[in-house]
Parts: C-alpha cells; structure tokens; sequence
C-alpha cells in the first residue's frame, strides 16, 4: 500500500532530478504533469509541497495549473471518456455523442460521476481523424462512433465494473 | 541480418486505435508457427497516410499493401500470403504505391500519383524505432556533410537559396529566421522543435514525429550548427504519447550512436536535445507564448519585438522552426538548394502537407508539390466527396483559417494564393465539407474554439471573441436579430486589428471569411429563421408524414407529450409544445418524422 507520506517523498525525488539543471524553475509544467500522472489530478496538498520544494509561490503555480487545459483540479473518474471534438470529428457528430453520454450519465462537460466511475471530458483534437467521429475511454482510442454504440460501451462498462465489485465483496 | 521477408505494419495513432503491440504480437505468433520468425522481420511504421483504409500491413518483398487489417484476419492473411504464396485479393489495396524519391520502384499511382514526399520521405517506409533503418536512408549524411564540409554561413546560405519557408502557417522565410539569430554575439543560444499542434483536424507533425522523428533531430542539429547554439528542445504536446515515445527513443539512440552530445562525429561541435512537454493550450503554439511556457509560466504571448531571434528563451536569441520545417532540412543539403527551389511556385518552394479530413474518400495525410490545386488535392488525391454528396467548401488553416468555395478550386497552393482568395495554409489542416454542413454552425464552432483558447491577456481577444460568440450562438439558436451580421463584420474587423497575437487576430477570420462566402445562409438564418443544411436543430421543424404506422414508440419517448396520435393511425406533433429534442426522430423505424 502507497501510502501519502510514500507519495509526498517520491514527488521530491523526482523534483531534485531537475536540481541540478539550468532553469531549474522552469520545469514546473513537467513536475505538475507527474503530479497528475500519478494522482489522476493536480491537489492542492501537492501544489505546496511543488510551492517549497521549487521555491515558487503557490499561488503561480496555481495560476499555471489552471491556465493550462491538460490540468484536472478536481479528483477524476475510473474511466476518463473524452469525446474528441476537434473540426473533422465536429463535422461528423461528436455533439450527439457527448449529448448522448451527458445523458446516460447525467453529467456534463468535466464532471464525475457520483459512483466516480465516469469522468467526462472534451479533448481539442485526438489526431485521429480518419477514424472521426472518435472518442478516448483511457488513452484507448475508439473511431467511427455512433451514440448507440457509445450508449452500448457505456453499458458494457458499468455492467464490469458491477461484475468486479460483487466478486470483491465475496 | 538480412531476412528474407518484411512485414510492415503501420502504428500511426489511427491504425492502433489504440491496442498497442496486438497485430505484431498474432503476426509473430503465426510466423513461429511456421518456422518464418527467423527469416522475416517484422517493424511498425509510422503513419502511411491511408488512415481511411486501416489498420494498414505491407508485405514485402512485392510491396503488397493490405487494408482494414484487424485482430481477426491478420493471422489469415499473413500465412496465405507467405505460406501460401496466394495474395488474400479482397485485402490488397491495389492503386496505391508510394512515390518516393529513394524508392522508385513502388512506381506512380492515383493516391499518391500527384503526391510528392519530401518532408514524409521516411514515414511508412521505415522503423522508426530503429536507427540503422534511417541510417540506411542516407539519414544523417546531411549532418556529416554539413559538420566537414561546411561553415554555418554556408548553411544558412544553402536555406536561404532553398527558398524554404515555415511550415507551421504564417510562412516566414526560414533562412532569413536562421540568418538573424546567427547574427546574435551571446555565446547561449537555443533551437526550439515547435510540435505544439493545436489545430484541430490537424495531425501532421503528430504523424512525423511518429513515423521519421530521426529527421527532426538532424535537422535540428544542423540548425543548431548553423546558428551556433548548443542546446535543443522540443516543445511537443501531451496528448501524444506515442510520438513522444518515439521521439525519447529515438533521441536516445542518436545519443548513443554519437550523433547528439559533445563532439558530434568526432568534431568540435556539441549539441543535446531535450523534451518538453506542452500541457493543452492552444496559443502555445505561438512562439512568445511557447518560450513562456517552456520558461514554467502561463503560456501568454508578449508583443514583439524584440523577436526571439534576439531575445526568446530564458532572454537568449532563440530558433524556433515547426516540426515540417525541420523535417526539410536534410533533404535540402543533400539534394541541393537548386534542386529544392525548382519544386513549386515563384514564391513558394517545396511541398506542403495537408491532414485530409471531413466529407472526404481519403481521409488521411498527404504531401503535395506547392502549386497543386485545390481541385486535384480533393478530388485526385483525396478521391472526392463520398456517397454522391455535393462539395460545399473547403476549410484550411484551422481556428485561423478561413473556408473556399467551388470557385476556389483551382486556387493554386500557395501562400499568397490561400490569403488572397481569403483563407491562409496555416499549418496544414484541410477540412472538407459537404451540402450537409451549415457555415453558420462551423463559424459557431472554430470562434468557440478561439475563444476558450483565449489567453485573456489582451482585451480584444477576451472580451471580443466573446461578443462574436453570443451573436453567433444567438444566430444559430433562431434568435438572431436584424443588424447581426454587420455587427459581427464590424467586431471581427476591430478583433483583427487591435489583437496582440496571431491567435487574437486570426480568430475572427472563420466568421468573416464565412459571412463574405455564405452570406444569403446568414441571412436566412437570421430573417427566415431556417437552417438550409438542417444542423441548427433549435430551428428545425418535426412534422410526421405519411408512411407513420401508429407504433407509438414517438409518444412514448417525446419528453414533452408534444405527440399523440390513436394507436394504428397517422400520428401529428403539436409545434407549440415540441422542444426538438429529436428523440422521436431517433426512435421512428419508419423513417415517418421529417426535420426541415
């Protein structure tokens, strides 16, 4: 078990490879993308942490955090859909698709489910159009989709999950 | 060691859909199967450009291609075609071979027939994982000429007379872009990768970086050689894991091969690269807002001057250049600037690539002479518009682009063509579009994208993209008002002339280049309140005709109760209660409900 004390020394760990570089400060956007990677999110308990480690006040990075997209703020799902709506995905219905999982999952755009199964996301563009309309449930890429077939994985997701949960409980 | 059978599949980001090592893992298990695995390499390409046909798999010797190659019939098609020595017919995509200089013998063809790769040279046709592969395509030879045979004047010479110019939109000259930040006396200097694509619908540095990234990385060495800087960075997106993978790899390995660190082949020059990650914002693509977000800062632009050919990254002179721009760079010193230049139009040399996508046969990546016209890229090249539709537009240059019309076609490629018939290249996304696309609604679209990518810093942009995007919500939502669009042309007009950045004042132009095109479409937007491509759903009316059977499945889902009807018989929709949702069109099998 990782513990948060564990999570707290392998940032500073990480954040001392960069110590010895020119510039150090500027390798904040790096040390933040760790800090997701291994949260699922950007905390604010880690933001101080960056804050004394980096010597930049928190309130920059803060302010960084927040300018760039990429950054969640919040806590995240178990499963992060993002519906690409980049232009060619636009053209062939990637609306009716968020619509649609807006609507199963009553949620909207950068929201969690309250089971924190499902967090919805846009992304700009997943550079797979050929594929468009696509969308990406965990770094997996899923092209030519329709609302029912997404209303179908959805399905099949949760009916898993459900699965895991009644065979952990036993 | 040389084997007696190639197996190529392609691993761009749209072929691997994501499973990652499942098609080469069934290739190689079925090779064991017959004893083939020692005689047959297999590698993974970068992206071919076939994106509409793939999974695509390369069978050599023969270059045989196969299409829609998939977890089920990979196995099939590799032991009929190797074992068998029968072509699995159905598979084989036949018009398609590669022009290319280095392989000739793939021969000429209608795909790529009036293509030409100069800066995809290697993508499809090498590993890019492995470095011998690039090396064995005269890879690096351009930096050894350079590094022996060369001074940087001469360098920056040979770029100058190539003619070439950026690639990442706004088409500077890049000898010129070489020459200035050569001229700088600090002894720190950087050269910077811009592979920060943001457009969306665009993905041609993605698959570079992917399918060649040794290119980038010797064409960033002879840069740095030519402008006397040491260090190398590419500021690459997040959310392209694979090419930074291949990119760190490929990094790595020049590394080791001495081709990057002190004394490169053995010679006093030194020079490393590093990556840098960008983190999803879309201005971060523009240079001053790049180096501040390199620097560790909110990615906000600053005025130039002074241009980061003097003072860019941590305040020392900085070359920036674009991931295509690199990417020709070698071929110009070993093919000669001459040869370079005499590619192409009086003004632009070289070839451009475009990401084909939208209402189009072949979606995908293509590379053209610059000069080609509109009209052979879409309908040669890309195969035209499919299932019979009527073109409408085309859109180029993205969120800062603008949309040409049928009469555009036979605009030739080239940057002062596209900005005089009102679009611009930018960077090489080309969206095309169909009778079933409205222009009010795609307007709508790239000004929301500019303006949630607004930094905020200047007020134009902030606040005047936001008025802009009311407007035209209100437009496509059936409330528009008389004076509408003249006040987006007045506003557009101001945005473009008061915004600090390139971002700010190329974001009005999708509107404007759209109202100057589509006007009557506005208008009856705004005046008729109709929706002539039926996409403005709030404007639409659902009315249901003759061939209802009475299922009542449409009443049963009408959120409203807007529907009713007897069982059996011709059901109506009351307009006064009916939000258009849309459900009931969904739902009907009998295709009974018309949206108009």
């Amino acid at each position: 078990m990782i513990t948060e004390k564990d999570k707290k020394s392998a940032l500073l760990e990480f954040i001392d490879n960069y110590r010895e570089k020119d510039n150090f400060e500027s390798y904040l956007i790096a040390v933040l993308h760790r800090v997701q990677e291994v949260n699922g999110y950007v905390d604010e308990a880690s933001m101080d942490l960056i804050a004394h480690a980096m010597g930049i006040p928190t309130a920059r990075i803060y302010g960084v955090a927040t300018f760039y997209h990429f950054f969640n703020l919040k806590p995240v799902g178990k499963y992060i859909i993002s519906v690409c709506m980049g232009t060619a995905c636009f053209v062939k219905g990637a609306n009716a698709i968020a619509d649609k999982i807006k609507e199963i999952l009553n949620i909207e755009t950068g929201e969690t489910t309250k089971d924190g199964l499902f967090t919805l996301q846009e992304a700009r563009c997943l550079g797979a159009c050929g594929q468009a309309p696509v969308l990406m449930i965990n770094n997996k890429i899923h092209g030519r989709m329709t609302p029912k077939k997404t209303a179908d994985m959805i399905k099949k997701i949760k009916r898993n999950a459900l699965k895991q949960k009644v065979q952990g409980q036993r | 060691m040389y084997k007696e059978y190639s197996i190529i599949i392609c691993s761009g980001t749209s072929c691997q859909k994501g499973v990652p090592g499942e098609l080469t893992e069934i290739a190689r298990q079925v090779l064991l199967k017959h004893g083939l695995d020692q005689k047959t390499k297999i590698s993974l390409s970068g992206c071919l450009g076939m994106c509409s046909k793939g999974p695509v798999m390369i069978i050599n010797p023969g270059y045989t291609i196969y299409g829609k190659v998939d977890a089920g019939n990979i196995g099939k098609i590799i032991e009929n075609h190797i074992v068998h020595k029968k072509e699995v017919t159905e598979h084989v995509i036949h018009e398609d071979h590669l022009f290319n200089r280095f392989y000739s013998i793939f021969g000429d063809m209608d795909f790529f027939g009036k293509q030409m790769r100069i800066a995809l040279r290697n993508c499809g046709i090498i590993d890019p994982d492995d470095i011998d592969d690039y090396l064995s395509v005269r890879g690096y030879e351009a930096l050894a000429r350079v590094l022996t045979d060369y001074t940087p004047a001469q360098v920056i010479e040979q770029v100058k007379l190539s003619g070439l110019r950026g690639r990442g939109g706004a088409g500077f000259p890049t000898g010129i872009k070489w020459e200035l930040t050569a001229r700088e006396k600090e002894p720190v200097k950087y050269v910077i990768c811009n592979a920060d694509e943001g457009d969306p619908g665009a993905f041609m540095d993605r698959s570079a970086v992917e399918g060649d990234p040794h290119t980038i990385i010797e064409g960033m060495i002879i840069g740095g050689y030519a402008v006397g800087a040491k260090n190398g960075i590419v500021y690459i997106r997040a959310e392209y894991p694979l090419a930074i993978k291949r990119l760190e790899r490929a990094i790595a390995s020049a590394r080791k091969e001495g081709l990057l660190g002190d004394n490169i082949l053995d010679t006093q020059f030194c020079f490393d690269i590093e990556i840098r990650l960008g983190a999803g914002a879309f201005v971060c693509g523009e240079e001053t807002a790049l180096i501040q977000s390199i620097e560790g800062f909110r990615g906000m632009p600053r005025p130039r001057p002074p241009y980061p050919s003097v003072k860019g990254l941590f305040g020392k002179p900085t070359l920036i250049n674009n991931v295509e721009t690199w990417a020709n760079i070698p071929v110009i010193i070993l093919d000669g600037a001459e040869w370079f230049s005499s590619i192409g139009t009086e003004k632009s040399k070289g070839t451009k690539v475009f990401a084909l996508a939208g209402s189009i046969k072949n979606t995908g990546l293509i590379e053209v002479p610059m000069g080609t016209t509109l009209r052979e890229i879409i309908f040669d090249v890309g195969g035209g518009i499919p299932e019979g539709r009527k073109f409408k537009a085309v859109q180029t240059g993205g969120p800062s682009g603008g949309c040409l019309v049928e009469s555009d076609l036979d605009t030739r490629i080239d940057y002062e063509s596209l900005a005089a018939a009102g679009s611009m290249m930018g960077s090489g996304g080309m969206i095309v579009l169909d009778e079933g696309a409205c222009m009010v609604n795609i307007a709508r679209y790239f000004l929301e994208f500019a303006q949630n990518e607004s930094c905020g810093k200047c007020t134009p942009c902030r606040e005047g993209t936001k008025r802009m995007l009311e407007i035209l919500t209100r437009i496509t939502e059936g409330n528009g008002m008389d004076g509408d669009i003249e006040k987006l042309e007045r506003l557009g007009r101001m945005i473009q002339k008061a915004s600090l950045c390139g971002l700010g004042q190329s974001a009005p132009n999708p509107v404007l280049s759209t109202i100057a095109k589509f006007r009557s479409e506005y208008e009856e937007h705004v005046i008729d309140r109709k929706c002539r491509a039926a996409v403005c759903t709030r404007m639409l009316t659902y009315e249901i005709n003759g061939k209802c059977v009475g299922c009542t499945a449409c009443v049963k889902v009408c959120p409203t109760r807007a529907v009713s009807g007897v069982k059996m018989n011709v059901h109506v929709i009351d307009q006064s209660k009916c939000i258009k949702c849309g459900a009931c069109y969904e739902v009907c099998k009998f295709k009974a409900i018309s949206k108009q």
